[in-house]
């Protein structure tokens, strides 16, 4: 960071907690970064008025006097973009939350700090452009491998194009290292480092967008069959607390099929936070074999940490999300909660004292939030690849209460709409995502990849579930009121058929280890057997068999534990299920005939 | 009326800052004009004009003035006599082993027990810092209350921050009691203390506490920090604040579990919402402050065990929600930061039974990882699942009896009706002294479940069945035939 010790400074003339006033603002411009007082506590100028600058600042401002000194840093919020990402965990600001152990030690201090991304650590440059080539913004001219997972490309910073005069050779290097000499115009040579620096708060440029047809596989039935989520897709997982919003949330940081995650920890627990970063080294991503964090980038921001750097946090983590985006891969980012990024905002804005708008948020929560989701996308990279970023925003409505302003705008930016239930929740059905509330405006778009992947009867099978489900929720009505033993058995076979895709297909044990993920395949043929039963259980109600004989058939205990007992993309045991549903089915029937005809 | 302005080394406080008249006085908050070289969240010493000496803390500071909640209230204050002395540093208690435990200290950490104030250790910034997500050690070690429905199914782990959601007139205090008393590890025994912060709490309340305390005889490990109903409000912003810091040294350099228990919360919130009032800030939900979840946060957040260090900071808040309403600002915010939550119910309270804990909005969220094979037992996880979805299912049967009737359900809704007496007056209700290991605990659940059909016990394994389930006799019945009603 530049060193501004020189020349005037603005000074401080008021504090109130993050919000501290500076005069004379003509020194400063809006949104540039500035650092506040000899501790230098990072902050962000966020209004300009008259002769006073309005700065958030993003640690605690205890103990600062008015009249001490503001540095500018005359650029704005940024984020540091190159090798050292993966595998790392920083806060709301960028600061990397194990180097700040090392400074100092468990507690988090405040003040300057070291870089986000380590300075001294080499790194084996492969170079991909030759002397003479031209190269314009987001192309690669080089590439680390970073991980075992990661091939981390040099990209040239967006605004740089023209000649390369000199390029470094095969060889390790460390992020100070110039690795190449473009020329700009003629006699301008610009130097390009493994790193660059690009504000947080302005959207990464690319060349077009897509429209999202590929699912993003989260081995989550009930996500990736009934509501599913697709790459370069926007969903909202509100719930009220205890609904499961933070395992669902992992779940899917876990088996999401993106190649990099982005994982936010927004003004959460500190324990969750420490759980991701135990778990994760030990977990095996499930298509690569390597341990999870290989492809992690974790940001905490607890909430007992500085409620302004709360709110940066979300953008921190999307520039990180689009830099490798840029890159060419599908990023998949979870942002847990945005409620908590709300807050900051309502909170900051209240120390403004802006006019408040619903529930004291401020008027522009809502263009806060579609911006932020519409950063989501499927592009073609200013280099010509394909990659992705899809949004997963937690929402923790005040008392369950889906009407709250930050729920409410956050449905009208995302297609994708998991509630979680609160009854679900407290019997421990989990993932508690309520099947009547949900929704997916992708249902259409990935059909025709799941159609290919598994069968064509897809998309049949999944419409047939789901309207049983809703017809067994009308029926549901009935039974609250008359018990199960007032319907007919044709009506109870919905019933019965409701409970088994329920309890054996949409429940998933987060915690049992071959149920935790679910591939495609057998995702595919689970839901198969069980409706395969379900229509096969028309024929009992037909043969006018008492409907449960036929839930007392062994094969129905197989059916219940098929989810744990059948690992991988093995097909051979639902193939049999489905030979033994028809044959314990048939035998009944048959067995049941002779007395029938007798009365 | 222009304030002078003088340097005084003569307080007990040592050196400061001092003017001389208000410029402003409302509700718990003042305005002193001309001020210089006063920093945000400063320590603020008020003098009446009287002579005597009050507590208070900058809330926001300008060039010209600053202004300052007085945690004592305003009350009697001079506009134009009353001095003010700013500290140039922020609230902090000195901490030190000998001289904190067995001791009772007001809401602002001064002893009111007769004996000195604490003077050989270090003083600490109240506020405390921020653990480094990255220093934090995930608590997983079980510790047995011996009350089966948190062993059993909310189970609590050290440094676990687990509030009892509660209503007025419930045994909440009886109940933290009790965990105080009965609260074991089953795996070592070392060093623990137990702080106990109350906030606007009745004076007999704070002593049946301390005389519980003194029962079990383990007072000279109990730090108190009491502000009672008729201390002053604002001063209940700090007490948990001080309270925590002697927890969080204890904890983290003394290597001492300890157990925090923070009553009542509510009360607690409404001195926030009063001071927020009086600065004319913004009100959010029902005229809480937009930052009443930050600040909660930083209060619960101080809980949890911490890399390379011995002890822990387990937390159990106590708050009242007001009109039983659990969607209230208060238990919902508590509930979105801490790691669960113990619900008190009332209609199990009027049923008589004791602890009227209602599992289902109950919640451990660190319970997965503090049970199981080496821990508890193997079957712990799952029984814990079955008796929930067997609890949760039975409650829906009751609400059909009372439509239709008992007499009119089906042999398996009669089963779980069954289920859902049993439960509660066997398995929720214990004695206030009674200590159930979770050996215990789990065999009366596995006698509890095996009353329902065998083909409801979706949630348990075979294996378990044969190995637990069989053992628990009683409930047991060789052939259960589910077409047949209640014997």
């Amino acid at each position: 960071m530049k060193d501004t010790n020189q020349g005037p400074t603005p000074l401080v003339t008021y504090i109130s907690g993050p919000v501290v006033k500076a005069k004379p603002a003509h020194l400063l411009s809006m949104n540039e970064m500035v650092e506040v007082g000899e501790d230098r506590l990072v902050g962000e100028v966020i209004g300009l008025e008259g002769e006073t600058a309005t700065i958030q600042v993003y640690e605690d401002t205890v103990g600062i006097k008015p009249g001490t000194r503001v540095f500018g840093q005359s650029i704005p919020l940024f984020a540091e973009l190159g090798p050292g990402l993966i595998g790392q965990i920083f806060d709301g600001i960028q600061r990397p939350l194990d180097l700040l152990k090392e400074q100092w030690g468990d507690f988090i201090k405040r003040g300057k700090t070291s870089a986000a991304l380590l300075r001294d650590k080499l790194w084996h440059f492969e170079p991909l452009v030759e002397k003479g080539s031209s190269v314009s913004p987001g192309m690669a001219i080089g590439q680390v491998k970073e991980t075992e997972a990661i091939i981390h490309k040099i990209l040239v910073p967006p605004g740089i194009s023209g000649t390369v005069k000199d390029i470094a050779p095969d060889g390790h290097y460390t992020l100070e290292d110039k690795v190449a000499e473009v020329e700009v115009r003629p006699g301008e040579a610009k130097g390009l480092k493994m790193f660059h620096r690009w504000p947080v708060r302005q959207p990464r440029p690319y060349k077009k967008r897509f429209m999202p047809s590929i699912p993003l596989l989260t081995g989550q039935r009930v996500i990736d069959t009934f509501f599913p989520l697709a790459k370069g897709g926007t969903a909202a997982i509100p719930g009220g607390f205890g609904t499961g919003k933070t395992v669902t949330q992992h779940q899917l940081s876990k088996w999401a099929d993106a190649d990099i995650i982005i994982y936010i920890g927004c003004g959460e627990r500190g324990n969750e936070m420490t759980g991701v970063l135990t778990d994760f080294p030990k977990l095996l991503d499930p298509r690569t074999q390597r341990p999870l964090i290989e492809r992690t980038v974790l940001i905490a921001n607890t909430s007992d940490m500085p409620v302004a750097a709360r709110e940066a946090s979300i953008y921190t983590g999307i520039t990180m999300a689009e830099y490798f985006r840029d890159q060419g891969y599908d990023v998949a980012l979870m942002a847990d909660s945005t409620s908590r990024w709300a807050e900051a905002l309502r909170e900051i804005s209240g120390r403004l004292e802006e006019m408040p708008a619903e529930e004291g948020f401020p008027a522009y929560l809502a263009s806060r939030l579609a911006a932020f989701y519409e950063r989501a996308g499927q592009v073609e990279t200013l280099s010509g690849d394909r990659g992705s970023v899809s949004l997963i925003g937690a929402v923790s409505p005040p008392g369950g209460d889906f009407s709250e302003p930050v729920t409410m705008h956050t449905k009208r930016f995302v297609q994708c709409f998991w509630a979680l239930d609160k009854e679900l929740a407290s019997a421990r059905y989990f993932p508690a995502i309520n099947y009547l509330n949900s929704y997916s405006a992708y249902v259409e778009a990935v059909s025709k990849w799941w159609q290919q992947t598994t069968s064509p009867e897809w998309r049949e099978l999944r419409d047939k579930a789901v309207e049983i489900l809703q017809e067994d929720a009308k029926l549901q009505n009935i039974v609250k009121l008359l018990g199960e033993e007032a319907l007919p058995d044709d009506q109870r076979r919905i019933i019965e058929g409701a409970k088994l895709i329920k309890n054996d297909f949409l429940q998933q044990s987060a915690f049992d280890p071959v149920d935790t993920y679910c591939p495609p395949l057998k995702q595919f043929y689970l839901l198969k057997v069980i409706m395969h039963f379900i229509d096969r259980l028309q024929d009992v109600v037909m043969a006018r068999v008492p409907l449960f004989r036929a839930m007392e058939l062994p094969v129905v205990e197989k059916i219940h534990r098929a989810k744990y007992t059948i690992k991988g993309e093995e097909i051979e045991p639902f193939l049999q299920i489905m030979k033994e549903t028809d044959e314990q089915i048939d035998a009944l029937i048959e067995k049941n005939r002779e007395p029938y005809h007798e009365t | 009326m222009k304030p002078e302005h003088k340097s005084t080394d003569q307080s007990l406080s040592g050196p400061g800052l001092e003017f001389v008249g208000l410029s402003k006085v409302q509700g718990p908050l003042i305005v002193i004009d001309n001020i210089r070289d006063v920093g945000f969240g400063e320590r603020v010493e008020v003098v009446t004009a009287t002579g005597e000496t009050r507590q208070g803390r900058v809330l926001a500071v300008s060039e010209k003035a600053a202004v300052v909640e007085v945690f004592h209230g305003t009350s009697g204050l001079d506009q134009s006599k009353t001095r003010v002395r700013f500290l140039g540093r922020p609230f902090e208690l000195v901490v030190s082993k000998e001289e904190i435990l067995g001791r009772i200290f007001s809401g602002l950490g001064m002893p009111i027990d007769g004996g000195p104030a604490p003077f050989q250790g270090e003083s600490r910034n109240v506020n405390g810092l921020p653990i480094n997500p990255v220093a934090r050690a995930y608590p997983e070690d079980f510790i047995q209350t011996g009350i089966s429905t948190i062993d059993g199914m909310n189970t609590l782990v050290r440094g676990q921050k687990l509030p009892i959601f509660s209503g007025s007139g419930l045994p909440h205090n009886d109940l933290a009691m009790q965990i105080v008393r009965q609260a074991r590890i089953l795996t070592e025994e070392s060093g623990f203390a137990i702080i106990f912060a109350a906030m606007g709490v009745r004076h007999d309340e704070a002593e049946a506490f301390r005389k519980s305390f003194e029962e079990s005889g383990v007072l000279n490990n109990v730090a108190m920090f009491l502000n009672l109903a008729d201390d002053p409000a604002v001063e209940r912003l700090i007490a948990p604040r001080v309270a925590l810091t002697a927890a969080e040294f204890l904890a983290f350099e003394e290597g001492l579990h300890v157990l925090v228990i923070l009553t009542d919360m509510t009360n607690y919130c409404e001195a926030l919402r009063e001071v927020a009032t009086a600065k004319g800030e913004v009100p959010s939900r029902k005229g809480y402050p937009g930052y009443l979840y930050s600040d909660l946060a930083s209060i619960y957040e101080r809980a949890g065990r911490i890399h390379g260090r011995k002890g822990s900071v387990t937390q159990i808040p106590i708050l009242t929600m007001p009109d039983d309403d659990i969607t209230h600002p208060i238990p919902d915010l508590t509930g979105y930061i801490t790691e669960g939550q113990i619900v008190l119910d009332r209609t199990l309270f009027r049923k008589g039974i004791y602890p009227p804990v209602n599992v289902l909005p109950s919640l451990s969220r660190l319970m997965s990882d503090g049970i199981g094979e080496g821990k508890t037992r193997e079957d712990h996880k799952n029984l814990s699942s079955q008796l929930y979805a067997a609890y949760s299912k039975a409650k829906q049967v009751e609400r059909l009896a009372s439509i239709i009737g008992e007499e009119d359900l089906s042999p398996t809704d009669k089963k779980y009706f069954e289920f859902s007496k049993e439960f509660e007056n066997r398995f929720v209700n214990q004695a206030k002294d009674e200590n159930r290991s979770i050996f215990d605990t789990l065999d009366l659940g596995w006698e509890l479940v095996m009353i329902l059909p065998r083909s409801e016990l979706v949630r348990v394994t075979e294996e378990e069945i044969e190995k637990y389930g069989k053992a628990s006799h009683t409930g047991y019945q060789e052939q259960p035939d589910k077409d047949k009603g209640r014997t």
